[in-house]
Order: structure tokens, then sequence, then C-alpha cells
């Protein structure tokens, strides 16, 4: 019907004009030239991305996938029980789950801020530690690779218990009586019933949790100072202040890609449809 | 030589809702036992506790006179086969049939699995996923599942109710023989009060938490020990405390002697007739006031409004008080 | 007994989640400066209170915020409307990819629109950019939460008003928009909590004039220890807290 068609008209408009057009624009910026003053030019070159392929670059490439791959890891072992906790918890489910994402929905400048006070020299944990006389002097314990990830941790665990949470709440009860029945102990259900016909949920939180944590800007800038360079920090930094565009454009590409593709695969695969 | 299984004074509360009350029962091994009642009687609960998944609030089970009631599931030598089957959907059929002897670490595992289905009618289908294979086949994966660890009572909650109902029919008949072949004591949970009399050896019939009677189906269909377990177990025409089935209810136009009608037969008004194949089932509307049912053999015929005369044998009443 | 042990991990979990906001809470009343205790004190309270440049972010954030939300609202619920009954693919692909691109990089491409847009039309940036890509990356979430309400929502209703003589329009305002209008609502703060909190793009796209709350408070942590940025940080959690569990509310009605 036509109306449907009208309805959908402001989203298709604005989401051409100001998502797919601007990255559009850093696509094709991605194969051009620096400009002088900051900005593009012409010639079209791939220079941009044969210096993503710089041991310097290639470092931070690096950085990023092993601390988003760590991160993931993390929240994946610990949001996992804190799932089952849940959807264990009978009358009280709602009351846990709301307790788990209340932080999130809150300030997410707030909630790195927070680890930023904690960790500092003249931090809460190097306060307690001293005052207890167990350090002389304050442990470093901010700006390094620890903080980022803890900080990544810390900000998207509920992103997995989440998801994890739905698809363990819709497991069949039955399941889990039958496995007991034919002889399994708890752990040996867990292992051989649950965590399996979980898998799907599984994965798909931890892509995202992956996707955010590979593309982080803030906690690694705020935790990580200029020690922890990921690549959210490099784009940040070419296209503000190195002011070189198509460097950053392609960084940006890249990042981009990734993501894309991690979020097709989830989509397209059967079992992990759905992720609302 | 004791029982098999025995439940002694079996209870269990939610919050204030009595959900099993003081139920007994004794249970001999090799036989074909049903919990038949409505839903929100027990049974399922019952069954349950039985199987560990809930814990009794008061009485006693003893599987062959050792006392059950404190071990786990795992740890009991009892198996349930579940409504919904509970097929493990990322393992394939052999594998869901293997669950069991894999967790005793038994030997030939797969083999034996393999048996099981094979006993089943299912060995061809070994490889498929439960996504894969029709409801009867999945309840056929289930008890193979359960039967090949040879517990000492085999539990089936409402095992045939998913099924349409001539898959059911059939389905009745494979059980009944499973069970011969097998001599595995089965205890079945059902509110098809058809399927308990076709099956069992004994049934228990229960209503509230409590059992009202526990005896053969010929027992329990003539000789009722309740109101309501006349009632559950098939059709009545009540006459005050009395009451009647319509498979021995007669009605005709002509009045019948003295020596047939037991108590005397009453005039009654046709308000339908519905044909059932071999069989009509006249419904008519009393003098007296009441309603009744009754079976007559096909080639007669009765219109609306007729007035006929209704009787019955008094050796085919049952009396409560 | 392996539920106590699941039940003890969960706590700690829980604490480990709401640990660091509770120190920041507890800090922000601390006489002193740093993290020794040195007595109770809403100094800082009002120090956050009286200062300009938090007032002046706070105003700009709260004028973005209730534009963006109400147009990413509007844009948003007629989009999850057109996509119940008729599935627009690529619509949808796009702003599920649009949730799930990097701020860092929905950010930098905005600023390349709006950098290589100026060229021709001679403006800067300013609040109006700021809107403009805050409503961009709000109408996923408020196309998400509509949606699911839509989804709950019996068509049938639709078609018997239209059975009944409502025209189409009328039919979606006089039927199916108040059968949805909690869902509706509960975007709206969602989406203004979205766009209240942002700094990564906010960060890129924003003039010299229309500095947010985030982008003050940022660079005051950047710059140093100042509690006066725990208080305002509790006072956010508060404020932030109360939407969502207002949004919360209304999502479940």
């Amino acid at each position: 019907m036509k109306l449907r068609s009208w309805f959908l008209l402001p989203a298709r408009v604005w989401m051409a004009l100001f998502f797919a057009a601007p990255l559009a624009i850093i696509g094709a910026y991605s194969f051009l030239t620096r400009g002088d003053y900051g900005g593009v030019e012409y010639p079209w070159t791939i220079e941009s991305y044969a210096r993503l392929a710089d041991p310097l670059y290639l470092a931070i490439l690096w950085r990023s996938l092993w601390i988003a791959g760590l991160s993931t890891a993390i929240c994946v072992a610990m949001g996992f029980p804190l799932a089952l906790f849940i959807s264990r918890a009978g009358k009280r489910k709602n009351l846990y789950l709301q307790l788990v994402l209340l932080p999130f929905w809150t300030s997410f400048l707030v909630r790195t801020y927070a680890w930023l006070f904690i960790l500092r020299d003249t931090g809460l944990i190097n306060t307690i530690l001293s005052a207890l006389h167990i350090i002389k002097s304050p442990l470093p314990l901010l700006y390094n690779d620890g903080a980022v990830l803890l900080g990544l941790v810390y900000s998207f665990l509920p992103f997995f218990v989440l998801p994890m949470y739905a698809t363990l709440e819709r497991l069949d009860p039955a399941l889990a009586e039958a496995a007991a029945d034919l002889g399994a102990p708890p752990w040996r259900t867990l292992w051989r019933v649950v965590i399996p016909v979980s898998k799907p949920g599984i994965i798909a939180g931890a892509v995202l949790v992956f996707i955010p944590c590979l593309g982080a800007y803030l906690t690694p800038d705020l935790l990580g100072g200029g020690k922890s360079v990921m690549l959210g920090n490099l784009v940040q930094n070419q296209f503000t202040t190195a002011r070189d565009w198509p460097f950053g454009s392609a960084a940006s590409l890249v990042l981009m890609l990734a993501s894309a593709i991690l979020l097709v695969l989830l989509t397209t695969r059967r079992e992990t449809k759905g992720l609302l | 030589m004791e029982p098999v299984l025995e439940l002694r004074g079996l209870t269990k509360n939610y919050g204030a809702h009595r959900a099993v009350d003081g139920v007994s029962l004794t249970f001999e091994r090799g036989g074909f036992y049903s919990l038949l009642g409505p839903s929100g009687c027990g049974k399922t609960t019952t069954l349950r506790m039985i199987g560990g998944f809930e814990t009794p609030d008061g009485g006693e089970i003893l599987l062959d006179g050792r006392s059950i009631a404190a071990l786990r599931p795992w740890e009991r030598d009892v198996s349930t086969v579940f409504q919904s089957y509970a097929l493990f959907p990322h393992l394939t059929a052999v594998e869901n049939v293997a669950f069991g002897l894999r967790e005793r670490r038994a030997p030939n595992a797969r083999e034996r699995a393999m048996e099981a289905l094979a006993l089943v009618e299912l060995a061809e289908k070994s490889a498929r996923i439960p996504a894969q294979l029709s409801g009867g086949e999945k309840q056929r994966v289930a008890l193979a599942r359960s039967l090949v660890l040879q517990p000492k009572v085999l539990l089936l909650d409402e095992p045939l109710a998913a099924l349409d109902p001539k898959l059911r029919k059939q389905m009745r008949a494979e059980l009944k023989a499973m069970q011969r072949r097998t001599g595995i004591t089965f205890l079945l949970v059902t509110h098809d009060q058809e399927e308990a009399m076709s099956l069992s050896d004994k049934l228990a019939v229960m209503n509230q938490g409590r059992i009202e009677q526990f005896a053969s189906p010929e027992e329990t269909w003539l000789r009722p020990a309740t109101r309501f377990a006349a009632g559950f177990l098939g059709a009545v025409n009540w006459f005050g405390a009395t009451g009647v089935r319509p498979e021995v209810t007669y009605a005709d136009r002509e009045q019948p002697s003295s020596n047939e009608a037991g108590n005397g037969a009453r005039r009654a008004v046709v308000e339908s007739t519905l044909f059932l194949g071999n069989r009509l089932h006249v419904h008519v509307r009393c003098e007296s006031g009441e309603s009744a049912v009754a079976e007559v053999a096909r080639g007669r015929e009765f219109a609306d409004g007729e007035s006929v005369w209704l009787w019955w044998n008094s050796a085919d009443e049952m009396r409560f008080e | 007994m392996k539920k106590r042990a699941l039940g003890i991990y969960a706590a700690l979990a829980l604490v480990f989640l709401h640990l660091p906001l509770a120190v920041l809470v507890v800090f922000s009343f601390n006489q002193g400066r740093f993290t020794v205790w040195e007595g109770l004190s809403l100094h800082w309270y009002s120090a956050a209170l009286s200062d300009p440049q938090l007032a002046e972010g706070l105003l700009n954030s709260v004028i973005i915020a209730i534009v963006a939300s109400v147009l990413a609202t509007v844009i948003g619920t007629m989009a999850a409307y057109g996509m119940w009954k008729r599935s627009a693919r690529v619509l949808e692909g796009g702003m599920l990819l649009s949730l799930v691109t990097p701020e860092i990089v929905t950010g930098v491409s905005l600023l390349a629109l709006f950098q290589w847009a100026f060229r021709f039309l001679h403006l800067h940036l300013g609040m109006y950019t700021v809107i403009i890509a805050h409503v961009a990356f709000s109408i996923a979430y408020v196309m998400i939460v509509v949606s699911a309400r839509l989804r709950g929502l019996d068509r049938s209703l639709e078609e018997a008003a239209m059975d009944l003589g409502a025209g189409p329009w009328r039919a979606f305002f006089r039927v199916t928009l108040p059968g949805i209008l909690p869902a509706v609502i509960a975007a709206a703060l969602l989406a203004l909590v979205v766009s209240f909190d942002d700094y990564v793009i906010t960060s890129l796209v924003a003039g010299v004039d229309s500095e947010t709350l985030p982008m003050v408070i940022y660079a005051m942590a950047r710059r140093g220890v100042s509690p006066i940025v725990n208080a305002v940080s509790a006072l956010i959690l508060v404020l932030f807290g109360a939407l969502i569990v207002l949004a919360e509310r209304l999502r479940e009605q």
C-alpha cells in the first residue's frame, strides 16, 4: 500500500543522507590523497591502504583484535554464569536482569570515568593499598592495555548477558531434567546439554560484544592514555590532529568492514537470526 | 518378593494448595500401571516426585524396598519419558539414546543404542536429529532412550498427548507390546480414561491430590469406589445417588416387563439422537426431570419429542451415599 | 550445592557492576579532593551547579537531546510502522548496520559529509549538525523498540477499523498509534538518553559554541582529578536511572 511507502520515506531519506552518503564519502576519501591543509585532493591512490600494512599500524590493528578478543572471552566467561543464574532465579528474574542492565543504561562516559577514578595514582585502589602499607609508591594501574581491558569488560558485559539470558530463558527446562533423569549430575548436564544447545546465543552475544570492543574509542582514550592505541583512536587522531583524512578513512573502512562481516555472519546463519 | 515401587503417604504442598495429599500405592514388578485423573489432580506431581524432580513434603518413596526420596534424579534407578519428549536437539537419534549409557561409561554404548532403536523400529533414522523426526518417531526415540538403561520403573508423563488421535491409538498398542516384551514396570500418567483402561493392569483414579480407587480397569468400570471415579471413567446417567452407564441403559416405545426393569421403568421424552456407527445415543429428558442417555443398537429410530420408556438392570446400578 | 556457588558468583558479579558507580557517588560527598576520606560535604555539588561551563553544556545537551529525540521518534516510529506490514529489507539492514557501526566511524564520516557540504553551502559546524548526527544514530533504536511492540499487536484491529469505514491514515492514528503509544514514549526516552550521553560523535561534529555536557565532562576528566566530575556524574546517574526506569515501565505496559 502506498501509505507504507510514505511512512518509510523520512527514515529512508535520513539514513541515505546521513548514514550511507557519509560512508560513501569516506570510502571515496580512502582512495584519495591528503591535502596540504587537511581535507583531500586528487590523485586517486591506494597509498593509504598500503600504509596500513606498516608494522606500526599493523601493531595497532593487532592490539585492537586481541584486546577485543580477550574482552569478549572474559565477557563470555563472566557473563554466562550470570545469565544462567538469572534464568534460574524464578520470580526474581526480572529484578536481577534490571540490576545487571541498570549500570549499562547510565552514561557510558561516567562509567568509564569511574574506573579512571579508581585506578589512577591517586585513585581508590592505590589509596587503600598505601593506607594498608602494602605498597610504598602508587601502582601504575592506569594507561595500559589491562586498564582498557577492564574498562571494556565492565562496559560491555551487559551486552552479552542480555542475549545470553534470552537464549537460556527459552531453553526447554525438560532438557535439563531429562539429562538428570538419564544419569547426568548438574555440571555434566551443563557441559553436555545446556551449553551446546545454547551455542547460538553464546555466539550472538560474543559478536555483539566483539564489534563495539573492536571499534572502541572512548575507553582506550581515557583509560589507555596514549599508551594503548586501538583502531578507534587511530581514526580519531587522523581526522583531527594528524589531519590525514585519506588514511583515517582507510582505517575506518577496515573497521567498518570487519564489523559488517561479523554482522552479516550473525544475521544470516539460521541459528542466530533474531537479534531482538 | 517385595513390590518394585511403593508410595506411602506421599504429600506435596504448593503454598496453601495441597497438590498431593497422602498418596499410598503399591506397584508390583512387571506390571503396567496408570495414574488417571483430570488436570490439576496431582498425578504429574506424583510422577515427578518419583522421578526426583519435586521434593515430597511428607511420606516415603521406596524402590525395591529402599527409600529414594533423598536421592537426586541422576541417582535413581527410574527413568522418565517426558510429555515433550525432551530430546536433545543437538544430538542425533542414536546419540540421544546413548546419552544415559555414556553417563554410566557403559561399554558398547553406541551398539546398545542402535539395538534399542531397532527395538522401536527406528534403526534407519539413527543419524537424524530430532528436528527431522515426526512426533511419533520422537516419542519412540524418547522411549528407547529410557528403556536402554533398563530402569526398575519407567515413568511416562502423558506420552501420547501430543499425537493426533489415530497415531495415538497405534502407539498405545506399541507401548503395551513394549512393556510386555521388556518386562519393565511402566507407570503412565494420563487424563485419557480410554488410554488408561486399555493399557493398564491396574489403574489409580486421582482427584484433588487423593487416590479415589486403585484397581483393575474392569473393577473400576463396573464397581467404581466413588461418584467421581464413576463419572471420570465413563459417562453416567445419574438418578439421585444412583448411577447407570448409558451402555446398559435401555430405551423403547414398549414398556418392559418387571423382570427386566429392575427398579421400574420410567417415561421420558426424546430430545435428540446421535449416530455413532454401530449404535445410537438417545438423549432423553425423564418425567422425573433428569436427563439421560441410552445406548441403543443401530437400526432403531426415534423421533425428537417422542415418548419412550427408559430402564436398566438393577445389577448394573452403581450406588453412592 | 551448585546453586549456592552460582548465587555467590552472581552476587560478586553484580557487585563488580555496581561498585565503581557507588564509589563515584560516595566520593562525590567527600570533603577532600582525592580518595582519602575527609568528611561529608556537598561543596562539590554546589561547585558543579554553579560552574558556567557545565551550565552551558547542560543547556546545549538538553536542547539537542529534546529536538533530536522528537525527530528520531517520529521518523523511527513511522519507519517501524511502515516495516510492520511490508518488509523493507534495505532500510532494515541499513538501520542494523548503523547500530553496529563503531561510533568513531559514524562520527568521522559525518564530519567528512559536513565539511564537503560546507564548501557549497558556506555553513559551519554547530548545534544543528549535532542534532542531525544524533537523529541519524537514534532512529534505529526507536525503530527496534516500536517494532517490538508492533509485533505483539493484532493486525486485524486496523483491518476492522477500515472495514468500519476508517481510511488508512485514520486507522493508524485512531487504532494503532494509541496501542503503541507506551512503546513510542519509551523509545523517545531512550533516544533522549542516547543523545544526552553521546560523546564521540558529538565531539567530532559540534561547533565551537555548541559544547555539550559530555564534552565538558570529558575535558574535566582529562585535565585531572576533580570531584566536581563525581558530583556531575552522580547527578547524571540519578537522572538517567530515572528516565530508563520510566521507559521500562512504559515498555512493559
